[in-house]
């Protein structure tokens, strides 16, 4: 037996499910394919979900989704062994609707969304694997899955198999990617009471905080980490360029252990428990690294396509934005009653001219830059923190003294003429 | 119903071809206390083919009355005659309580006669009381994969009925010389209007592994990681002449067969001696081994649980310890064999 | 051969969280499950529908988030699947239970005859393995409890032998059909669902009843009502003081485990030696 659907895809996570699920909404047979026990169950994400691409899928969404807190307030911390350098913006506005991101847990999101989406008449099976896509003629006309009889067909294959995309690099759209086009990232989730989160936090019972954690964090490599704050417990993580992490010899659960009892982050766990441990690739490519999207009767959509922004940690929201438009394209070829690579090229022209293209146009070189030049991560953080901690102990120095050392401070690690650099090179980056 | 006509606490005793199964044994015991409690007789209900005699050895056990049926129909376990004939006593005879041994005969059993009379049952019970006040007869068991303990009640209905895990209860010593009463009672079943026969009955003697009635038990937790773990383990009892137990993440990982597994969905065990070796001590599995007469830990961990019902415990590698272990024994069963040698031939 | 799989959704007691203060099952640590012994009596009836032809319909008594388990056994390859689902129902034990399900069985008997029921040796959530042997009896058919193997089925004599576990060794007992089996896990494995099945399932709605659905209901034998159990007081297993613990290096500690084992000295024989 082989049916066939207008459109399978591969992967119910974000990208995979707006698509199935637009595309079901306009009457098109779908068949969507997890190879995890549901869709979400294996899947990682530190945990903000935008609200804008996904309200463009579900208006209002966020009356009935499974959402952990709205983010009222950003924090970024700068850390040092024991000292840390912090900003943040807190809005309450962001608490009301229509809200700006949320925390989401997203064993309970994608189940929830790819609910939805069979809601739609999209045809959801779970713990299948597709083993690869098959092809005729050099066009894609189906996907063979791992189980018996497990050959089925359809118009449109798109693949939002997530940042290995084995299928898409078995179709050659892809090699391998290099160790500094992915991040490997590690997070915990940790059961904690509500109070606690509220106090440590200070935000209401239905008010979240996103922190974003760079310097010691990582020891210096480019990557980041983050605590997130969910309705009873938090997110807690960290990621490296896997290049950083083969150049520093880091073992990843060994930095978030690190991270787990730094002087500076412990308070804030203290207590909890540790309810899951998730690892992840996240594809930081960036602009260069997008492969090729779009073939005869196949489609590349959210982190198998590289979308992620690495700077502002965005990959959801444009997985979301990704999937609706292939389903759009889908549409539109449909009606011309051709599914060739030409007709469905039209993703790949308005992916590159929304958002997408161009944010990730716009910080191309970010990860190069701050990849080649450590120093960003390795000394200005200490040195931010030793000039705080300069200009604010009081130990009858007058200020103006102070401001001196500082800035010799940093002269004398780079130099005058390369800190001068530094800051151009870096506002080149994310100009 | 009226329950004030229900008296008396009543045990099934089983028999495999002739004998008498441990568990009816235990049960006497338990219903002793609860006899006792009640002021009532205990009563053991024997059926089979020439199974009068043992009748006997019940009233050694505590029984104070045996209802019989000795009937060729009833030679091997068959729940259409067996529940015919329980179900007939107890209209006839209404008791209050009703122990079953939890095995699979007596499970089989006990689920019938409860649809039969329409009772309650609580199944796998592994503590037994009685309320005196209200007099009703509490049945306690693990829950929710044993994460908890729960107390069932049986209110309205009679006998209130529950099935024992083996090896739970302790037999009483037997009191030679006591006696009581033997009630035969009679069954009128045609073997032609039966709509089963037992063809067969295999008894695999092959030395299957006999947790239960394992003296020395040393136990393999996912802690010895793969085979050459278990294979140490294995080891060590060789030289303590012990059975080899394991926990269940041990034999789904393949290491040893389900006959080998302690705990909740496993045996339940009470060696005199019981080592357990990477085992983190999850309820599931210390339910099946808490009553261990000795219980040695070894374990990595100084948190893991398993320490809490060990009598003794070291926080150690297994690795590192289990073969010097086996050594160190070894050693000292020679030395003392060389000391009894030594004194032997100074005679 | 029609054949009648009863299957049971429950929490999945692997991953189960109580809550210490109530004392209750925290029902949202626990993923809902088809219990995996009737996934085996499902994987046994299909082998036979393979064998002997016919139908595989499986029956379910539970709250409507209960479908999901009639899929999964849809996706093993069951033909439909029923669900008896009424707040009536709600609270039942094993006797209850099984009433319930004799009366939806009697009339799928009445709708299509039954030729053998089956069931798991027990649901993993209670662990009582009562309902079988109490729907058996109210229908009037044998049960046969712990089955690890079905050895033979003759349809044209009305007969089966099975082989059926027990202490020590199993027995080959055989009965007229129809009869009800509850099934071990070892009679077979559950195999990987063939894609066609898998896409049968992810369509496939079972057929609902409630109490209405269903004939000469007597009301007062459903749910709590018609339960004669009812759990009284629970607890948390109790804690003992804790292990006494050898310090010292290994060698230390080997050696002074040892001399703890020679308390139980008359445990252990000594080889070789003494009857010289
Ligand atoms: C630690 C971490 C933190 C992050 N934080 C954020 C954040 O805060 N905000 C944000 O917007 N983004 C964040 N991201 C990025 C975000 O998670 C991804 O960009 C997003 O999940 C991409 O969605 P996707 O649908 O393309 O891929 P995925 O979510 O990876 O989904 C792919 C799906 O395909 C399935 N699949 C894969 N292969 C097969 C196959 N062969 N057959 C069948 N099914 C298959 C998988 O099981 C999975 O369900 C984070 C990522 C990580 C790792
Ligand atoms: C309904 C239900 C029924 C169950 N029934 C049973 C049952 O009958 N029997 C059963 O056993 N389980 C049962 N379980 C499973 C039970 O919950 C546990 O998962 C299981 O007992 C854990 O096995 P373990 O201790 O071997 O493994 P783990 O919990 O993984 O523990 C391994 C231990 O080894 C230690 N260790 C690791 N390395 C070393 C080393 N080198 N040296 C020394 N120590 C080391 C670790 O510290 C750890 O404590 C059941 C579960 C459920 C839900
Ligand atoms: N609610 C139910 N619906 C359908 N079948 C059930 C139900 N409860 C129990 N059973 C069947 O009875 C078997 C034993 O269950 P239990 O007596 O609860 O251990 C299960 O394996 C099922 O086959």
């Amino acid at each position: 037996m082989s049916e066939k659907f207008d459109v399978i895809v591969v992967g119910a996570g974000p990208a995979g499910t707006s698509c199935a699920y637009t595309a079901a909404k306009n009457g098109l047979k779908v068949l969507l394919i997890e190879r995890g026990e549901f869709p979400g169950a294996k899947n990682v994400m530190g945990g903000i979900l935008y609200r804008k691409q996904m309200e463009d899928i579900i208006p209002e969404f966020w009356k009935e989704a499974p959402l952990e807190r709205p983010v009222v307030e950003q924090r970024f911390w700068f850390l040092d062994k024991e000292s840390m350098v912090t900003t943040s913006y807190k809005g309450l506005e962001w608490g009301k609707e229509p809200f700006n991101n949320f925390t989401v847990l997203r064993a309970k999101f994608d189940k929830w969304f790819a609910d939805k989406a069979v809601e739609q008449g999209a045809l959801l099976i779970n713990e299948t694997v597709v083993t690869e896509c098959i092809v005729e003629d050099g066009k894609v006309v189906g996907v063979r899955t791992d189980r018996p009889d497990g050959d089925v067909y359809a118009d449109v294959v798109v693949l939002a198999d997530g940042v290995n995309s084995l299928l898409a690099k078995k179709l050659g759209f892809h090699k391998e990617w290099k160790p500094n086009e992915v991040a490997l990232t590690v997070m915990e989730v940790m059961k904690m009471p509500k109070g606690s989160i509220n106090e440590r936090f200070n935000v209401e019972e239905n008010q979240g905080v996103s922190v974003e954690i760079f310097g010691d964090a990582t020891k210096g490599a480019l990557g980041t980490a983050f605590l997130y704050t969910n309705k009873d417990s938090i997110n807690i993580g960290v990621g490296t360029t896997l290049s950083g992490m083969i150049k520093k010899k880091m073992k990843p659960h060994q930095l978030l252990e690190d991270l787990k009892t730094h002087p500076m982050i412990k308070p804030y766990i203290e207590g909890a428990e540790s309810l899951e441990y998730l690892a992840h690739l996240i594809p930081e490519g960036g602009y260069d690294s997008i492969p090729k999207l779009v073939g005869d009767g196949v489609m590349v959509i959210g982190d198998a396509a590289q979308l992620v922004n690495a700077i502002h940690r965005e990959g959801s929201n444009m997985a979301m934005a990704s999937g609706k438009m292939a389903a759009e394209t889908i549409l539109k070829a449909k009606d011309l009653g051709e599914f060739s690579e030409r007709n469905l090229d039209s993703y790949r022209t308005d992916l590159y001219d929304s958002f997408i293209g161009k944010d990730l146009k716009k910080y191309r070189d970010a990860a190069h830059t701050f990849e080649e030049h450590p120093q960003y991560f390795e000394q200005y953080v200490p040195l931010m923190n030793r000039a705080m901690n300069t200009m604010f102990t009081v130990d009858g120095t007058p200020k103006w003294d102070k401001q001196k050392k500082i800035m010799n401070s940093f002269t004398a690690g780079r130099g005058k003429l390369g800190v001068a650099k530094d800051l151009y090179r870096a506002w080149k980056a994310v100009k | 119903m009226n329950l004030e006509e229900y008296r008396g606490v009543w045990v099934f005793i089983e028999q495999r071809e002739g004998k008498l199964v441990d568990v009816g044994l235990e049960l006497l015991g338990a219903g002793r206390a609860l006899a006792d409690k009640l002021e009532v007789d205990l009563c053991g209900v024997l059926l089979g083919s020439n199974v009068k005699d043992l009748a006997k050895d019940t009233f050694e056990y505590g029984a104070d009355k045996v209802y019989v049926i000795d009937d060729p129909i009833l030679e091997q376990y068959r729940t259409e005659t067996y529940m015919k004939a329980v179900g007939d006593l107890v209209r006839k005879y209404k008791p209050e309580i009703f122990l079953y041994g939890a095995t699979a005969n007596g499970k089989d059993l006990a689920s019938a006669v409860a649809t039969e009379v329409m009772t309650g049952l609580t199944a796998d019970t592994t503590l037994l009381d009685v309320n005196l006040e209200k007099r009703l007869f509490e049945a306690s068991r693990p829950a929710f994969g044993g994460n908890i303990m729960a107390t069932i009640l049986c209110k309205k209905h009679r006998p209130q009925m529950a099935t024992v895990r083996p090896k739970v209860m302790k037999k009483l010593d037997p009191q030679p010389g006591r006696v009581g009463e033997v009630i035969e009672e009679s069954i009128s079943l045609k073997e032609e209007n039966l709509k089963t026969k037992v063809i067969e009955i295999v008894r695999s003697a092959k030395a299957a592994v006999n947790l239960e009635e394992a003296e020395i038990i040393v136990s393999a937790g996912k802690g010895i990681k793969d085979e050459k773990g278990f294979k140490m383990v294995e080891q060590l009892a060789d030289v303590l002449n012990a059975t080899v137990g394991a926990s269940r993440d041990v034999v789904e990982m393949g290491l040893c067969g389900h006959d080998h597994q302690v705990g909740q969905t496993g045996a339940t065990v009470t060696p005199k001696l019981y080592i357990a070796i990477g085992i983190s001590g999850a309820v599931q599995h210390v339910v099946g081994m808490q009553n261990s007469e000795m219980i040695i830990a070894i374990n990595n961990d100084p948190d893991a649980t398993i320490f809490n019902v060990a009598h003794f415990g070291v926080v150690a590698d297994a690795f590192e310890i289990v073969p010097l272990l086996t050594e160190e024994f070894k050693k000292a069963l020679k030395n003392e064999v060389e000391a009894e040698e030594g004194g032997v031939a100074h005679v | 051969m029609n054949i009648l799989v009863c299957i049971k959704q429950v929490p999945d007691t692997k991953i189960i969280k109580i809550n210490p203060k109530t004392n209750t099952l925290d029902r949202s640590s626990a993923p809902a499950i088809l219990n995996p012994y009737d996934a085996h009596g499902v994987q046994e009836a299909v082998r036979l529908r393979k064998i002997h032809g016919g139908k595989v319909t499986v029956l379910c008594m539970g709250p409507p988030m209960a479908r999901e388990a009639i899929k999964k056994c849809v996706e093993i390859g069951a033909d439909e699947g029923y669900l008896i689902s009424d707040r009536r129902f709600a609270g039942a034990d094993t006797l209850a239970t099984s009433y319930a399900l004799y009366k939806a069985i009697q009339k799928l008997m009445k709708q299509d005859g039954i030729d053998l029921v089956l069931c798991g040796k027990h649901a993993i959530d209670g662990d009582t393995g009562q309902t079988g042997p109490g729907i058996a009896r109210r229908i009037g058919i044998p049960p046969l409890t712990n089955v690890i193997k079905v050895e033979e089925v003759d349809l044209d004599s009305q007969q089966m032998k099975v082989r059926r576990k027990i202490e020590k060794g199993y027995e080959i007992i055989q009965s007229k059909l129809p009869c009800l089996l509850t099934v071990e896990k070892e009679i077979n494995t559950v195999a990987y669902s063939p894609l066609p099945n898998m896409l049968r399932a992810a369509r496939y709605e079972p057929i609902v009843w409630t109490v209405d659905d269903l004939e000469d209901v007597d009301i007062k034998q459903l749910g709590l009502k018609g339960s004669p159990t009812i759990v009284g007081k629970m607890w948390p297993p109790a804690k003992s003081e804790g292990a006494k613990m050898i310090d010292g290096d290994v060698k230390k500690q080997a050696s002074e485990l040892v001399k703890h084992m020679l308390e139980k000295r008359e445990l252990f024989e000594v080889k070789g030696g003494e009857q010289a």
